[in-house]
């Protein structure tokens, strides 16, 4: 479970804020969709729940482990073990091959060859691309490298999916594909996933969703048997 | 995944791989190349040293030459021309001056060869006479209003003779010759009219053993032909020391019981200079020369090639060498500055700095090693190439006996006395490749990638993941 609390990000000196006092609760398995206009602390929010950037102040808690205040090391053994990331622009090793790009999420965890190779194999099947493992990402289609990405975040069978603008490289059919997709790892896998989107599509398939603005958050529910307003969130600008 | 990584990576840049790897090539070739010139240099100069020296031989002790001593007239000669002058000699009379004379070196005792065997750390001292036999023939010309000039007149003939103690050749002239006709000396020779022929002079005048050879007005016998090293600058002919010394002269003095090269052997390479010192001590007026002292007087072709060996090539060995790392570590930046994306993912991915580290180090450090091996050939060439192309070296060692004027004898003739002290050495110049110098190749090759490596690895590990992945963005 994640746990926000009066999450602060300055950049430059407090120059710039990017976020400001975020608060916010998410249970296991629940799958949230943060949306707003660019620039406005999306990303920023994801870093730091993937324990990529440190707050500047506030306390940003993953089943209870302050993911702020651990050390660099701890912080990338979270990252190998519990959390997956899907990025907009798919972020492949273009040199390595779709099974050998899965294969990179678990080289950190020490899974050896065969085992990891096989691993691999069978992640790329699940996200239907296992006639392509041989194929080197410039070989594969945007939405191909983005099943090979989401592959790669899900191999290590992480407890998080955080994925920023996952379709927002895509067209129409495959933005659909995609999101078919991250709905139903995330209802088989009881993921907790984050999903950053401008896209409304994508909100909408969401349990809740929040809205990042000047760096504050406030959440909407979207879907009747999870979200409410939690108590004290400013209401969407 | 490691390997499977650093070879997809390489066959992406393989342009910018190969040409990191043909810079270091280039500069570990040179150093290959100049090092095995270094090498060959060095050898010749051993050779050389050698054969100034002798094998065993550690330092040598000599004096120089008292003032106006070492002329190269023969003193028979100078009287003949005074008497000449004076009208005593009539032009027309015949004349044939033969003396072995000590033109090179100032003269040792008996008692200062036994105090410089005496000295500790010496474990033999040998002495010996470098002399040369000099024979002026001609008719003496007339001479007009009292001044003439009498070269024209007189041929010249010189060979060299060493003087040696046939009961201790080693160290000594002998010690690094092999008898190849005939026999050496031995014991009962002390006293004895024999002679030993270098080969190429045996040769040259087609002596043999047995056939008979005049030195300083006596005829010896030639017992044996010897030969020495390639390289070597031996005498004409060896005669017992005790032989050398009844006949030789300094000037119009007798050299009875006198030597002028003492050949010393240490106990052990670290004691040479304190024996050196003791002896300088002991011979305040006398010059103790060890291989150090002697390779700095070897002048010629030799010289100029170790300079340029030493001093040339080893600097642009550097600065090639240095220019290759600079460039190795300036792409390998290069290329983690366009992949910091990449890292950034891998840091998402949960990869540690370390390992990514390691990544960019492997990649470097397999470039830098096939660049070595690169390097190791071309050297292997340029070595061959100078085996090949390389001219024969001359050495000269130690200064000829100044041309003089003599009571009207013009330094032509002088010259031509003298220039049988001259020690000139030929050699040819070969560039052996050592495995030292290919193990430093494959240490500079592994030193180079490294260095890149850890240029390299250090920018990737400041990655901060979150920057990384903005930039993206």
């Amino acid at each position: 479970m994640y746990r926000l609390s009066g999450v602060t990000k300055e950049y430059a000196h407090g120059a710039v804020l990017a976020l400001q006092g975020i608060d916010l609760d998410l249970p296991d398995g629940e799958w949230l969709a943060v949306r707003g206009p660019t620039g406005h602390g999306k990303s920023t929010l994801l870093q730091l729940m993937g324990g990529l950037d440190r707050p500047t102040r506030g306390t940003v808690e993953l089943d209870g482990s302050d993911l702020g205040r651990l050390s660099e090391a701890a912080a990338t053994r979270v990252r190998a073990r519990s959390i997956g990331f899907v990025f907009q622009s798919f972020n492949l090793i273009p040199t390595l091959s779709a099974v050998e790009n899965v294969e990179t999420a678990l080289a950190p965890l020490g899974v050896r060859g065969a085992e990891r190779r096989r691993r691999a194999a069978a992640a790329l099947a699940a996200v239907r691309l296992a006639d392509r493992v041989r194929h080197l990402p410039a070989e594969l289609s945007g939405g191909q490298q983005q099943r090979v990405a989401i592959a790669r975040a899900l191999v290590k069978e992480p407890a998080v999916l955080l994925a920023d603008e996952p379709t927002g490289n895509l067209d129409e059919d495959t933005r659909d594909d995609i999101i078919g997709l991250l709905e139903s790892v995330w209802r088989e896998r009881h993921l907790t996933m984050v999903v950053v989107t401008h896209d409304s599509a994508v909100a909408r398939r969401a349990q809740r969703t929040a809205v990042m603005r000047d760096g504050r958050l406030a959440i909407v529910p979207t879907s009747p048997d999870v979200g409410a307003l939690r108590p004290g969130a400013d209401a969407p600008g | 995944m490691f390997w499977t990584y650093l070879r997809r990576e390489l066959r992406r840049r393989m342009r910018q791989a190969v040409f990191i790897a043909l810079g270091l090539a280039l500069g570990i070739g040179l150093v290959i190349t100049v090092t095995s010139a270094a090498t060959g240099v060095q050898n010749a100069q051993a050779t050389v040293l050698h054969s100034l020296y002798g094998v065993g031989t550690d330092l040598t002790v000599t004096q120089p030459p008292k003032q106006g001593a070492g002329s190269g007239i023969s003193f028979g000669f100078k009287q003949q021309i005074k008497q000449v002058r004076s009208g005593q000699i009539a032009a027309g009379t015949k004349i044939n001056d033969n003396e072995l004379q000590n033109t090179q070196y100032g003269s040792l005792t008996a008692a200062q060869l036994a105090a410089a065997a005496g000295q500790e750390h010496v474990t033999a001292a040998t002495g010996a006479l470098s002399l040369t036999d000099i024979t002026v023939t001609g008719t003496v010309p007339p001479l007009s209003a009292g001044s003439g000039t009498f070269s024209s007149s007189f041929t010249t003939s010189t060979f060299t003779v060493d003087g040696v103690d046939v009961a201790h050749s080693s160290p000594g002239p002998l010690s690094s010759a092999a008898v190849t006709a005939g026999r050496g000396f031995d014991q009962a020779d002390a006293t004895g009219d024999v002679a030993l022929a270098d080969s190429g002079y045996a040769a040259a005048h087609k002596l043999t053993t047995g056939s008979a050879v005049a030195i300083g007005g006596t005829n010896f016998k030639v017992i044996g032909v010897v030969t020495v090293p390639q390289g070597s600058s031996p005498p004409n002919l060896y005669i017992p020391l005790a032989k050398a010394q009844q006949l030789a002269v300094t000037g119009s003095a007798k050299m009875t019981g006198q030597v002028n090269t003492v050949y010393i052997t240490a106990d052990s390479a670290s004691n040479i200079p304190a024996v050196q010192e003791e002896l300088t001590k002991l011979l305040p007026s006398a010059t103790v020369t060890d291989a150090s002292d002697l390779a700095s007087q070897v002048t010629g072709s030799v010289g100029s090639a170790a300079s340029l060996a030493n001093n040339l090539g080893k600097w642009l060995s550097v600065a090639v060498l240095a220019a290759a790392f600079g460039l190795a570590i300036l792409l390998t930046m290069a290329a983690v500055a366009r992949r910091v994306r990449e890292f950034g993912t891998l840091k998402a991915l949960g990869w540690r700095s370390r390992r990514i580290v390691g990544q960019v180090m492997g990649e470097s450090l397999a470039i830098g090693i096939v660049g070595g091996a690169a390097g190791v050939a071309l050297g292997y060439g340029g070595a061959a190439l100078i085996d090949k192309l390389a001219p024969k070296l001359s050495a000269n060692v130690g200064a000829s006996p100044a041309p003089t004027t003599v009571s009207g004898v013009t330094g032509k003739l002088a010259q031509q006395i003298s220039s049988a002290a001259a020690h000139t050495v030929y050699v040819t110049l070969t560039a052996p490749v050592t495995l030292s110098a290919i193990l430093l190749a494959v240490l500079l090759a592994v030193a180079g990638g490294l260095l890149a490596g850890i240029f390299g690895g250090w920018r990737a590990a400041r990655l901060r993941p979150a920057a990384a992945l903005t930039k993206v963005e």
